[in-house]
């Protein structure tokens, strides 16, 4: 966890934080980091679900006619698209530092709290995106190596520094980093990238807009307040929850492919089908509802679309296991 | 705003103990990976040698 100020003996994060400090007290301020805050620029929970997305991508590609590699390889390619998609993390939190600071969700990070400088993280994300791309082309394959290095540009460049203070499709194009890593898996364990990562890769990218909108609609104010033009701040929330909507049938489409195209069976078609439909009702809940129960409503979505996200990706290897 | 502290900051006993844990940590780390990709390694010679033309 990270560090309280409280149990600091010379320093109290009452003084500047590491980057409002000369070169010569830079150092001895930065010494205030514990692994476990580094570990938190890598965005643990974002990266849990990366790791998740990106082993379900390689465990259906294991059970295709590429094969699969040997378990080592598999959990080596695992580890470095982990760490990968966690350098982004990094990179992510050394550029919006400024905007951090300004957030009730990220003020207490490392960077805007004074744990870690800015050169630290940029240091950090920049050593563990170069490491774990060259480590995955070497001990994996090129090809998944590439898609990793586009995956972390995508991410850190045109997300965080291109679109994300410019346009309020920021999300939408944006959410393209976040659908590569099951492409990714399926390219380690495979060489190849096939039809059905394809589609996963669809299902998150227009998930994406839907959930991260919910949070938007919740958080609209500070958004405002930081000029960030998040879709609720630029469209106004009437716009955004029909937006919703749309992309909520959009997804829910592209999630019932796979069986419609014979890549999953009967278990995965009844399975996403319900799935998807809780997430278009809660979204035309979202719709409709009054001011009052706006909030609520974006609340229990947001939280119902990262379990949505989950049990669908689980119902694909589900799907083999059980066989119909 | 670059600002000075105010007083000279000092290697308190508390900060070299947490250097020292970070570079504990750094170490298992590096050994961890020293040691999975020496296994990997392993893995990929082998199956070229299992492939290998006779």
């Amino acid at each position: 966890m990270a560090n309280n100020s409280t149990d600091l003996p010379v320093f109290d994060t009452s003084v500047p934080r590491a980057d409002d400090v000369s070169d010569a007290t830079k150092e001895i301020v930065s010494e205030m980091a514990s692994a476990a805050d580094y570990f938190e620029l890598l965005k643990p929970r974002v990266m849990s679900l990366v790791v998740f997305t990106t082993l379900i991508g390689m465990i259906m590609a294991s059970t295709g006619a590429d094969g699969g590699v040997h378990p080592v390889v598999a959990f080596t390619a695992l580890l470095l698209i982990a760490l990968g998609a966690g350098a982004s993390g990094a990179l992510n939190m050394w550029y919006d530092a400024d905007i951090d600071a300004n957030m009730e969700r990220t003020r207490t990070r490392p960077i805007p709290s004074g744990r870690i400088s800015k050169d630290s993280a940029l240091a950090f994300g920049l050593t563990l995106s170069a490491g774990s791309v060259m480590c995955l082309g070497v001990f994996v394959n090129w090809l998944s190596a590439g898609l990793l290095a586009f995956t972390i540009f995508f991410y850190a460049v045109v997300y965080t520094v291109w679109l994300k203070r410019h346009t309020a499709q920021n999300i939408v194009i944006g959410g393209a980093a976040g659908a590569f890593p099951p492409v990714v898996g399926w390219a380690a364990a495979t060489g190849t990238v096939d039809v059905l990562p394809v589609l996963m890769f669809a299902i998150i990218f227009f998930w994406t807009p839907p959930h991260f909108w919910a949070l938007a609609l919740l958080k609209n104010k500070e958004y405002t307040e930081n000029n960030i033009p998040m879709m609720p701040v630029v469209a106004g929330s009437k716009n955004t929850r029909f937006q919703i909507l749309a992309y909520s049938l959009v997804m829910a489409g592209f999630a019932a492919l796979p069986a419609l195209l014979g890549h999953a069976g009967l278990f995965y078609a009844l399975f996403s089908t319900a799935l998807s439909a809780v997430f278009v009702v809660m979204s035309f809940w979202l719709f409709i509802a009054t001011d009052a129960r706006q909030a609520a409503a974006s609340k229990a979505l947001f939280a119902y679309s990262i379990l949505y996200l989950f049990l669908l990706f689980a119902g694909f290897p589900a799907d083999k296991l059980i066989g119909i | 705003m670059k600002e000075e502290f105010e007083g000279t900051p000092e290697w308190s006993d508390e900060l070299l103990a947490r250097r020292r844990k970070r570079a504990a940590v750094m170490g298992w780390v590096l050994a961890g990976f020293v040691v999975l990709f020496f296994l990997v390694t392993v893995v990929k010679l082998g199956s070229n040698i299992v492939q290998r033309a006779l």
